[in-house]
C-alpha cells in the first residue's frame, strides 16, 4: 500500500432498514435508487470510495443528509458500514478487534464534533486531559500536557472553568485541544464551526489553520459551507444523496464542475478570488506577447489590467516558460461562470 | 374542541355502540332484576366454571393458582439445600445488620461501647451545613426547622419515631436507589433484558402496595426489616425508568467523543455515560426518597415502627390533634428530603480558587462545626440530649379547635355529604354496577381498534377480562366509580384552575409552588382532613382522592396551555381574537393532548388513593385487600393487586396513545 495514504476508503455502503447486509448482496452490491426506495431502505452513504493522503486537509462537503457525517463515522468506525473496506495506515479497520480499535483511537485518532461533547462535569483541565486519562496516565503527566495544549488553543488561566462558564467558541477550542491531546496522526473534525456564529467562525478557521500550519495532521474535515471549504481545503469531495458526486482541488470543482448539482454549488462563488491565469488561459495560443503574467496569480489580480489592455497576456511558469495566453474574452468567460453553458 | 370532534366524527356509533346496547338489553332480559340471584352471564360474570377446584369466586382460579404457587415456593427446597422462603429470610437479615447501623446511629446508640445516638444538636447542624453547600440559605433554613419541629413537639417522642423512619429510610433508599440503577443500566446494555424490565416496572408500579404487603409478610415475616424490603420494592421502579431514560437521552456526541477517547466499556459507563446522565439519575435519588418516604406509614401495616405507625394508631383511635402533630412532622420530614435531593440533582460544580479553606469551604465547615458541637455536647447535657420539660405538644389544643370547627360546621357539612350522596354518587354507583362486563370489554376493544392498533386492542381486552374472569368484577366496578367519580371532580376543579394559573406567569409560579408541596405530602395524611370533615363515608374517601389527585389534572393543564406556541398566540391576537376566542378556539384545542394526559396522571393517582381511602372502610377492591392483609392470604392479595394494575394499566394504555395520536395531528410529535 502507498505510505502517502493515510485512510483508504472503498466501496462503503451503509443501509438503514431491516437485514440490509442481505439486500445489498442480493443486489448485487450496487443496488438503484429506485430498489432502495421500493424497499424501503434509506441510503446515508453509497458506494463511496475515497483516500486521505498523509499530511492534508481533504474536505467532505455536502448538504444536511448528504451522508458526510455517516462516512466521517465509517473512516472512525463509529459506525459500522454496511459493505465496502477501511484501511488506516494499512490495517484492516473493519476487521480489527475492539482491543485493537481502542488502541488506534487512543494514539492515532482525534475527533472534533459539532456540538463540542464536553463532559459537563469536568473542568476544562480534567476534559482536556481525559483522553490521557482513560489510557491510564498518571495525573501529573496528563495535566502537564493537558495544559500545553490549552496553552496551544490560547484557553491559558480557563484551566478550571466548567464548560457552561465558557462561550461557544471557547468550548469548541476546548474540543479542539481534547482531540489534539493524544498528539493524534489523523485528526477528524466534524462540522466543527456550523454550531457559532459567522464572527465566531472565520475566528476558529483561522485558529485552525493556524494549528495545522504548525502541526501538519491528516485531516478530515465536514461541513455544509462551501466558503469554509474552500478556505481550508486541499481537496473537496462533494457529497449528494450518500454518493461522492466529484474529488478535487477547489480550482478543479469550480472549473471543471462534473455534474449540474456541483455547478450549481460553486455558482456563487467568488470566482476572482480562487481561479489563477494557468487555469483558466487559452492552452493553445503559446505566442509570447509584449506583457506576461505569472501562471499563478489570481484572476482577481490580473482582471483589471487585462480588460484594460486591447491585446494578450502570455501566461509564463515558473521557468519563464510560455504555456498559454490570456485575452478579455477568457477573463470574462472565467469571471461569468453562465458563459460556459452557452 | 373541533379536534375532538374530528377524532370522533363517525366513531361513535362503533366505539359505544355494542356497549349501549348489551346496558340496555339488561333491562329487557326477562327474569333479570337487580336483586337477581342469578344474572345473566353477560352481565355478571359467572361463578367458577371450571368446577371442582375449589374457588369461591372467579371463573377462573387464578388466586387458588397463586396460593398454590406460593406454597410451592414456600416448602420447594432449592438444591434440597433451602426454600425459597428460607432464602429470602436469609436477605432480610443481611438488610437487618445495616437497619441496626443506621439504628444505633440515629435513636439506639451502642449500649456495649456505652456510647449514645448522635445528639440532635448534630443532626440539625449538619442538616444546616448541607442545606447551605446545596443550594443556600433558604434550604438551610427549611431543614433546621424541620429538624426543630421534630425535637420541640416531642412530647410524645416525635423525635425519636423520626428517627426511627429516618433509621429505615436511610437503609431502603440507597438500596432501592442501587438496584434501580443497575437494573436500569442492564436494561440500556441488553436489549432483551429491557424487553423484560418494562412490563415488570408497569405493573410493578400500578400495583397497590397492599398486595405485595401480602407476600412481604409471607416470605420474609413483619417489623422493620420487612418494611424496609416493602420499601425497596416499592421505590426502585423509578430510579430503573429514570436511569434508562437519562442514560438513552445522553447525547450521541458524547458517547462518541467517550470512544473515539479510546475509553473501554466499563470506562465508558462510568466516566461518561453515568456522569453525563447525571441529572436524571439524581432525579431518580429524589423519587427514589420520595416514595420511601410515601411507604412509612404504609409499611406500619406489616409492623414497623416509626412515625407511619403511630399516626396509623391515632387515627384508628380518631385522635386527631395528635395525628395532625405527627402529620406535621412527616410532611415536614418529607418537604425537606425532597427539596435537599432535588437540589443535589441539580447541584452544578462550582469552580473555587484560592487556599485551602477557599477551595474547601464546606469541608471545613463541617469540620468546625463537629468539633464544636462536641464540646457543647460534652460541657452541657441539654445539646446531648433534648429535656423533657421543655418540649411542647399543641394536641390538646388542636383537638378543641377540630372539634369546634366541624361541630360549627356540622350541619352545612352534613347536608352537603347527603346531597353528594344521593344525587352524584350513588346513582353513579348504580350506572357502574349495571355495567355488562361483556360490554365493557367491547367498549375497551373498540377504542383500541379505532386507534388504529390491533396489538392495544386486544391488550387492554385481555385486562379487562383478567378482571371479570378473577371474580372480582363488581368490587372492580365499585372502584372504578369512584375513581370515575374523583376524575370528574378533578376535571372541574382542576382545568378552570389551571386556565386561571396559565393567565399569568406569577399565577402559574404560586399554583405550581403549591401543587409541589401538596405533591410531597405523603397520601396517608390526606386523609386527615377527610375524615375530620366528612368522618367516615364514601364522600370523605373521594374527598381525600380529590385533594391528592387534582395536582396533575391542575399541573398538566397549565403545562399545556403554556406551551402553545408564542408564534401562534401572536398570529391568533394579529387576526382579532378576543381573550375567549384565543382561549377556546386556540390555547384548549392545542392543550387538549396535554390536558388528556394529566387526566391519565389523575386517574393514576386515583387508583392509588382508593386503595388507601380503603382504610376508612369503602366497599370497593381495596376492603378486599385490606381483608387479605389481614387473612395473609398472598393469592387473593396478589390477584386483587392485579385487577387494580390492570384497571390502571387500561386506561393509561388508551389514553396515552389517544393523546400520541392528537399530538402526532397537530404536529407537535414524530
Amino acid at each position: 500500500m502507498d505510505d502517502q495514504i493515510k485512510i483508504s476508503c472503498s466501496n462503503i455502503w451503509k443501509l438503514y432498514g431491516e437485514n440490509p447486509e442481505k439486500f445489498l448482496k442480493e443486489n448485487n452490491n450496487n443496488p438503484s435508487t429506485e430498489q432502495l426506495k421500493s424497499n424501503k431502505y434509506i441510503p446515508a452513504v453509497r458506494d463511496a470510495s475515497i483516500d486521505v493522503k498523509t499530511g492534508e486537509i481533504l474536505v467532505i462537503m455536502g448538504l444536511s443528509g448528504s451522508g458526510k457525517s455517516t462516512l466521517l463515522r465509517c473512516m472512525s468506525k463509529l459506525i459500522q458500514p454496511t459493505d465496502g473496506q477501511v484501511f488506516f495506515e494499512g490495517k484492516d479497520l473493519l476487521k480489527a478487534s475492539d482491543k485493537e480499535l481502542i488502541e488506534i483511537r487512543r494514539h492515532k485518532m482525534g475527533m472534533v464534533f459539532q456540538h463540542f461533547a464536553l463532559l459537563p462535569h469536568r473542568t476544562v483541565l480534567q476534559n482536556v486531559a481525559f483522553p490521557l486519562e482513560v489510557q491510564g496516565i498518571e495525573p501529573l503527566k496528563r495535566e502537564e500536557r493537558a495544559k500545553e495544549v490549552i496553552k496551544l488553543v490560547g484557553l491559558e488561566g480557563r484551566e478550571k472553568y466548567y464548560p457552561r462558564e465558557l462561550s461557544g467558541g471557547q468550548q469548541q477550542r476546548v474540543g479542539l485541544a481534547r482531540s489534539l491531546a493524544v498528539e493524534p496522526d489523523v485528526w477528524f473534525l466534524d462540522e466543527p464551526f456550523s454550531a457559532l456564529d459567522p464572527l465566531i467562525r472565520k475566528e476558529m478557521q483561522n485558529e485552525f489553520l493556524r494549528l495545522q500550519s504548525m502541526l501538519k495532521k491528516t485531516i478530515v474535515f465536514i461541513t455544509h459551507d462551501f466558503d469554509e471549504a474552500i478556505r481550508l481545503a486541499d481537496r473537496i469531495a462533494i457529497m449528494y444523496e450518500g454518493l461522492i458526486v466529484q474529488v478535487g482541488t477547489p480550482e478543479e470543482l469550480i472549473t471543471k464542475p462534473a455534474t449540474d448539482y456541483v455547478a450549481e454549488f460553486t455558482k456563487d462563488i467568488p470566482r476572482s478570488k480562487l481561479l489563477n491565469a494557468e487555469s483558466v488561459m487559452n492552452n493553445e495560443d503559446k505566442k509570447l506577447y509584449d506583457n506576461t503574467v505569472n501562471y499563478n496569480e489570481k484572476i482577481e489580480k490580473i482582471a483589471s489590467k487585462v480588460l484594460k489592455s486591447e491585446g494578450s497576456y502570455s501566461v509564463i511558469d515558473e521557468n519563464k516558460k510560455v504555456i498559454g495566453s490570456l485575452s478579455k474574452k477568457e477573463i470574462i468567460k472565467a469571471l461569468f461562470a453562465e458563459d460556459k453553458n452557452e | 374542541m373541533n379536534k375532538i370532534k374530528t377524532i370522533f366524527k363517525g366513531k361513535f356509533l362503533f366505539i359505544f355502540g355494542p356497549f349501549f346496547l348489551l346496558w340496555l338489553l339488561r333491562y329487557v332480559v326477562p327474569n333479570y332484576t337487580i336483586s337477581s340471584k342469578t344474572p345473566h352471564w353477560a352481565y355478571i360474570p359467572p361463578k367458577s366454571c371450571l368446577g371442582g377446584c375449589g374457588s369461591i369466586d372467579g371463573f377462573i382460579p387464578f388466586v387458588d393458582w397463586t396460593n398454590a404457587l406460593i406454597q410451592f415456593l414456600r416448602k420447594y427446597e432449592i438444591f434440597g439445600l433451602f426454600t425459597f422462603r428460607d432464602f429470602t429470610r436469609g436477605i432480610a437479615n443481611y438488610v437487618d445488620k445495616f437497619l441496626d447501623f443506621t439504628e444505633a446511629v440515629l435513636h439506639k446508640g451502642f449500649p456495649s461501647y456505652e456510647i449514645g445516638p448522635l445528639p440532635w444538636i448534630f443532626i440539625i447542624t449538619l442538616t444546616v451545613i448541607l442545606g447551605f453547600y446545596l443550594r443556600g440559605w433558604r434550604l438551610a433554613l427549611l431543614g433546621g426547622t424541620c429538624f426543630a419541629y421534630l425535637i420541640l413537639f416531642s412530647k410524645r417522642g416525635i423525635w425519636e419515631l423520626s428517627m426511627k423512619s429516618l433509621a429505615a429510610i436511610s437503609v431502603s433508599a440507597p438500596l432501592a436507589a442501587l438496584i434501580g440503577l443497575c437494573l436500569g443500566i442492564l436494561a440500556v446494555k441488553r436489549k432483551k433484558f429491557a424487553n423484560f424490565l418494562w412490563p415488570m416496572l408497569n405493573i410493578l408500579q400500578s400495583l397497590p402496595h397492599f398486595s405485595y404487603l401480602i407476600l412481604v409478610v409471607i416470605f420474609v415475616g413483619i417489623g422493620t426489616k420487612a418494611g424496609v424490603i416493602a420499601t425497596v420494592i416499592f421505590a426502585f421502579p423509578p430510579m430503573a425508568r429514570l436511569t434508562i431514560l437519562g442514560l438513552q437521552n445522553i447525547s450521541q456526541e458524547i458517547k462518541e467523543a467517550g470512544v473515539m477517547a479510546g475509553c473501554t466499556k466499563w470506562q465508558m459507563l462510568f466516566k461518561v455515560e453515568i456522569p453525563a446522565a447525571r441529572s436524571p439519575i439524581m432525579l431518580g435519588i429524589n423519587q427514589v426518597i420520595m416514595q420511601c418516604l410515601a411507604m412509612i406509614v404504609i409499611a406500619a401495616f406489616i409492623g414497623q415502627p416509626g412515625l407511619g405507625h403511630d399516626l396509623l394508631i391515632r387515627l384508628q383511635g380518631l385522635r386527631l390533634g395528635e395525628a395532625f402533630e405527627i402529620g406535621v412532622a412527616v410532611v415536614l420530614i418529607a418537604i425537606t428530603l425532597d427539596r435537599y435531593s432535588q437540589a443535589l440533582a441539580l447541584k452544578e460544580p462550582e469552580r473555587r480558587e484560592g487556599n485551602f479553606v477557599k477551595r474547601n469551604p464546606y469541608f471545613c465547615a463541617t469540620f468546625f462545626a463537629i468539633i464544636i458541637c462536641s464540646i457543647l455536647v460534652f460541657l452541657f447535657p441539654f445539646f446531648n440530649e433534648y429535656p423533657k420539660e421543655l418540649t411542647v405538644s399543641a394536641s390538646v389544643y388542636l383537638d378543641n379547635a377540630i372539634k369546634s370547627f366541624t361541630r360549627s360546621l356540622f350541619v352545612p357539612l352534613g347536608a352537603f355529604r347527603d346531597w353528594m350522596l344521593i344525587y352524584f354518587l350513588m346513582p353513579l354507583k348504580a350506572v357502574f354496577q349495571s355495567m355488562p362486563w361483556t360490554g365493557v370489554i367491547l367498549f375497551v376493544g373498540a377504542i383500541g381498534w379505532k386507534l388504529g392498533k390491533m396489538r392495544l386492542a386486544l391488550t387492554v381486552m385481555l385486562f379487562v377480562f383478567f378482571i371479570a374472569s378473577s371474580g372480582y368484577w363488581v368490587r372492580a366496578m365499585i372502584t372504578l366509580y369512584m375513581v370515575f367519580a374523583s376524575l370528574v371532580i378533578c376535571a372541574l376543579i382542576g382545568i378552570p384552575l389551571g386556565i386561571w394559573a396559565s393567565k399569568k406567569e406569577s399565577r402559574t409560579k404560586l399554583v405550581l409552588n403549591i401543587c409541589d408541596i401538596f405533591q410531597t405530602f405523603p397520601s396517608f395524611i390526606y386523609l386527615l382532613p377527610a375524615i375530620m370533615l366528612f368522618q367516615i363515608s364514601d364522600v370523605s374517601a373521594i374527598f381525600a382522592i380529590v385533594i391528592y389527585s387534582s395536582i396533575p389534572m391542575i399541573r398538566y393543564t397549565v403545562f399545556g396551555l403554556r406551551n402553545v406556541p408564542q408564534q401562534i398566540i401572536e398570529a391568533s391576537i394579529t387576526s382579532g381574537c378576543t381573550e375567549r376566542q384565543l382561549l377556546w378556539k386556540v390555547k384548549m384545542p392545542l392543550a387538549f393532548p396535554e390536558i388528556i394526559l394529566g387526566a391519565n396522571q389523575t386517574l393514576m393517582f386515583a387508583l392509588f388513593m382508593v386503595m388507601i381511602a380503603g382504610f376508612i372502610g369503602t366497599v370497593d377492591l381495596s376492603q378486599e385487600i385490606f381483608r387479605a392483609l389481614s387473612f395473609s392470604d398472598g393469592g387473593k392479595g396478589l390477584i386483587i393487586g392485579l385487577c387494580v394494575a390492570f384497571i390502571g394499566l387500561t386506561a393509561d394504555r388508551l389514553l396515552v396513545e389517544w393523546s400520541n395520536q392528537m399530538k402526532k395531528k397537530l404536529g407537535f410529535i414524530n
